[in-house]
């Protein structure tokens, strides 16, 4: 009798588990929130989304794979892994290689003004205006390297973060 | 004795050392020359270095502020001779990674001219608490423990302060220089801890010293007993590597412990250093700023072991002619106790207000690397550990690089005082690891730091690209209610999209100027 007692109980708390699983929604935002965290804000595009919070939408959409973000590396596909209990998986490296953080900078003389790469910064971190010579904010910057393509001349290139604003080449 | 807890504490954790103190407190406090030239380091206050206020080739007093902080709460530097500032440039400085810093080098005239606006403050009890802050502050006065933290800005704590914890408690090895300002200026430390009692709004002082300085106590009781302040207490402690780190002292003396991240003022104590009660001291009582410290000069390294009363930015090898010069093979230098200090790669490094000590060592006198063996797992170092961790846990958890762990294993709690080393049957360098860790995990926080600030950003862009979408797309219909065809609509689509995508060939006439919102860098 008693044996019947419980297992009927547990049915029944079974039951009303998966029928509130199935009614109450899951509060997504909260989790793309905290995915998105996860990630490190690099914004540079590198995982096919325009940025990290719609990567993070897409990983619980399940359109993407976690380990679709080179900047991250390997400590972001374990984070995710952690947070969302599932397997972890090699960096996929079609989409770029995990590499030394690195601040975009604009050699000043050879900027024309064309205010092309401002439109690109994802962290607005791009100082300048038409016909007037840009500079990089570099405590800004995240190196992404979107402005790179957008530069006309080929005046921008990456360099070591910490490593200071190094002299504009003659 | 009145005002005497003549029980000392003796702590669980830590180690016994050999003191090695008795070579240098043998002699007085000897007062140096000011040095021909002195080399001041801006970083002598914990945050980011001072800023000059003198230029190369003008003419400073001693006691002249040359250099003012650049945050608040920061205190600025003194010149510590008379003589004409020659350079503001990098020089290699007492540091960990034997790095430069920005100094400000003084030549001296030799006169040691004293600044004019260097008065001393009469009756300095009758002041307020803000105004002693201030005054500490002027004063240039710092943690002269090793700190460096603002003296002015730990006083002013909005918490309640039940009483005030003169450090006297020297347990590295070698440095006396606490021990011999008790014995021979024990009033002046009395009479700074009255003033920074009162700047702190606190009516208790305990003074905590060792167990092992006997001269140091008796001078303390007879400057107690002029001195009949009844506010005032001793409390001993028994010699044992670390308890005069701030909070093993606090925890030895109160017997209350500091919570993980907490500071001491937040359980109602403050901590300060002997010598930074005999600054204020006597900055009230000559109008002197920190213009010198008390630094040991000792090891078999030196004929003369003693403490001298050195200017800041006088370089090491003055000093230890002071102490008779080197004897014999000359071994290593080290800036700091033999426990926790830092080898110096020449002796004409600067002294700063950090320095409390210079030990040339002799070779042999204290133990060499040794090779390193596997973790037996003896557990000896948790048992030395003066802040409770778990070292050989943190030890496989900065092998493995596991952060996590790093966490729970409360590595940011390491006070890296090196006694898990020292009881280590395996050698291991635990405590190096565990500050290459620490550094890791303050990096760490800092990248969370940058990208929370770059996602702030994004955002900011992604509402501000919006916004601007929004506003095209009002004035279209705006326009398109004024009557413009579907053609015209379609024209001005092509534009704006043209527009959001840098077309090259858009005339800057064309640029959105119906959008004043717009930042011209931004546009």
């Amino acid at each position: 009798m008693a044996i019947l007692v419980m297992s009927g109980l547990a049915a029944t708390i079974a039951l009303l588990l998966i029928v509130a699983a199935r009614r109450l929604p899951g509060d997504k935002q909260a989790v793309v929130e905290q995915l998105n965290t996860l990630l490190p804000q690099i914004q540079c595009g590198r995982c096919d989304y325009p940025g990290c919070r719609p990567y993070a939408a897409a990983i619980l959409a399940g359109e993407a794979q976690i380990n679709q973000c080179p900047p991250g590396g390997e400590a972001t596909i374990q984070a995710i892994a952690t947070l969302l209990e599932l397997p972890r998986l090699a960096p996929d490296r079609s989409f770029g290689i995990h590499d030394a953080l690195t601040t975009a900078v604009i050699n000043e003389k050879d900027c024309i003004g064309c205010a092309r790469c401002l439109q690109e910064c994802p962290v607005d971190a791009i100082l300048g205006a038409r016909f007037f010579t840009h500079t990089v904010i570099t405590d800004e910057c995240t190196g992404c390297e979107l402005c790179i393509p957008s530069c006309p001349v080929d005046c921008i290139r990456m360099s070591m973060r910490g490593a200071g604003a190094p002299q504009n080449q003659s | 004795m009145p005002g005497y807890d003549l029980q000392p504490r003796r702590p669980s954790w830590g180690i016994r050392v050999a003191a090695r103190k008795t070579r240098s407190t043998s002699h007085p406090i000897i007062l140096a020359p000011p040095p021909r030239e002195a080399i001041i380091s801006l970083n002598q206050c914990s945050g980011s270095p001072a800023e000059p206020v003198v230029e190369p080739g003008e003419k400073v007093a001693t006691g002249q502020p040359i250099a003012k902080p650049v945050f608040p709460g920061g205190v600025g530097i003194h010149a510590s001779i008379s003589g004409v500032v020659v350079a503001i440039e990098e020089r290699l400085v007492f540091s960990a990674s034997h790095s430069t810093e920005p100094c400000i080098i003084i030549r001296g005239d030799g006169s040691d001219k004293i600044w004019a606006e260097y008065q001393p403050i009469d009756d300095p009890l009758s002041l307020g608490a803000a105004d002693i802050r201030q005054c500490i502050a002027d004063a240039g006065i710092v943690g002269l423990g090793g700190a460096l933290f603002p003296t002015a800005k730990k006083l002013s704590t909005e918490q309640t302060i039940h009483a005030l914890i003169l450090n006297g408690v020297e347990c590295e090895p070698y440095i006396s220089c606490d021990e011999v300002l008790l014995r021979y200026h024990a009033n002046n430390v009395l009479r700074g801890a009255q003033i920074l009692m009162k700047g702190a709004g606190t009516e208790r002082c305990i003074l905590a010293m060792e167990t092992d300085m006997p001269e140091a106590r008796v001078a303390v009781h007879e400057a107690l007993e002029i001195l009949n302040d009844d506010r005032i207490n001793v409390s001993l402690v028994t010699a044992k590597y670390p308890s005069g780190g701030e909070r093993q002292v606090l925890e030895l003396v109160t017997r209350q412990e500091v919570s993980s991240g907490k500071l001491p003022a937040d359980i109602g104590y403050l901590c300060q250093n002997v010598g930074t009660a005999a600054a204020v001291a006597d900055f009230f009582a000559t109008g002197r700023p920190v213009i010198s410290r008390i630094i040991t000069v000792t090891g078999y390294g030196v004929s003369r072991p003693v403490n001298i009363e050195a200017r800041i930015g006088t370089p090491v090898a003055e000093l230890i002619s002071i102490a008779g010069g080197y004897q014999g093979t000359p071994g290593r230098l080290i800036a700091g106790g033999p426990m926790m200090g830092i080898a110096l790669p020449n002796d004409s490094i600067p002294v700063g207000k950090a320095n409390n000590c210079i030990i040339a060592v002799a070779p042999g006198e204290l133990s060499d690397d040794q090779p390193e063996l596997p973790c037996i797992r003896c557990s000896e170092c948790l048992h030395a550990c003066p802040a409770r961790l778990l070292p050989q846990e943190l030890l496989v958890a900065c092998r493995s690089k596991n952060m996590e762990a790093f966490e729970t294993l409360g590595l940011m709690d390491c006070i890296e005082c090196g006694c898990c080393d020292y009881v280590c049957p395996s050698a291991i360098p635990l405590t190096s690891m565990f500050t290459l860790a620490k550094t890791r995990v303050r990096e760490a926080q800092a990248e969370q730091q940058r990208a929370i600030h770059a996602r702030q950003r994004f955002e900011a862009r992604e509402t501000r690209l919006a916004m601007l979408a929004e506003q095209r797309e009002q004035e279209l219909e705006s326009q398109s209610a004024e009557g413009i065809t579907t053609s015209k609509i379609d024209e001005l689509m092509a534009r704006a999209s043209g527009q959001a995508n840098t077309d090259p060939d858009v005339d800057p006439g064309t640029n959105p100027g119906t959008n004043p919102d717009t930042h011209p860098g931004q546009s």
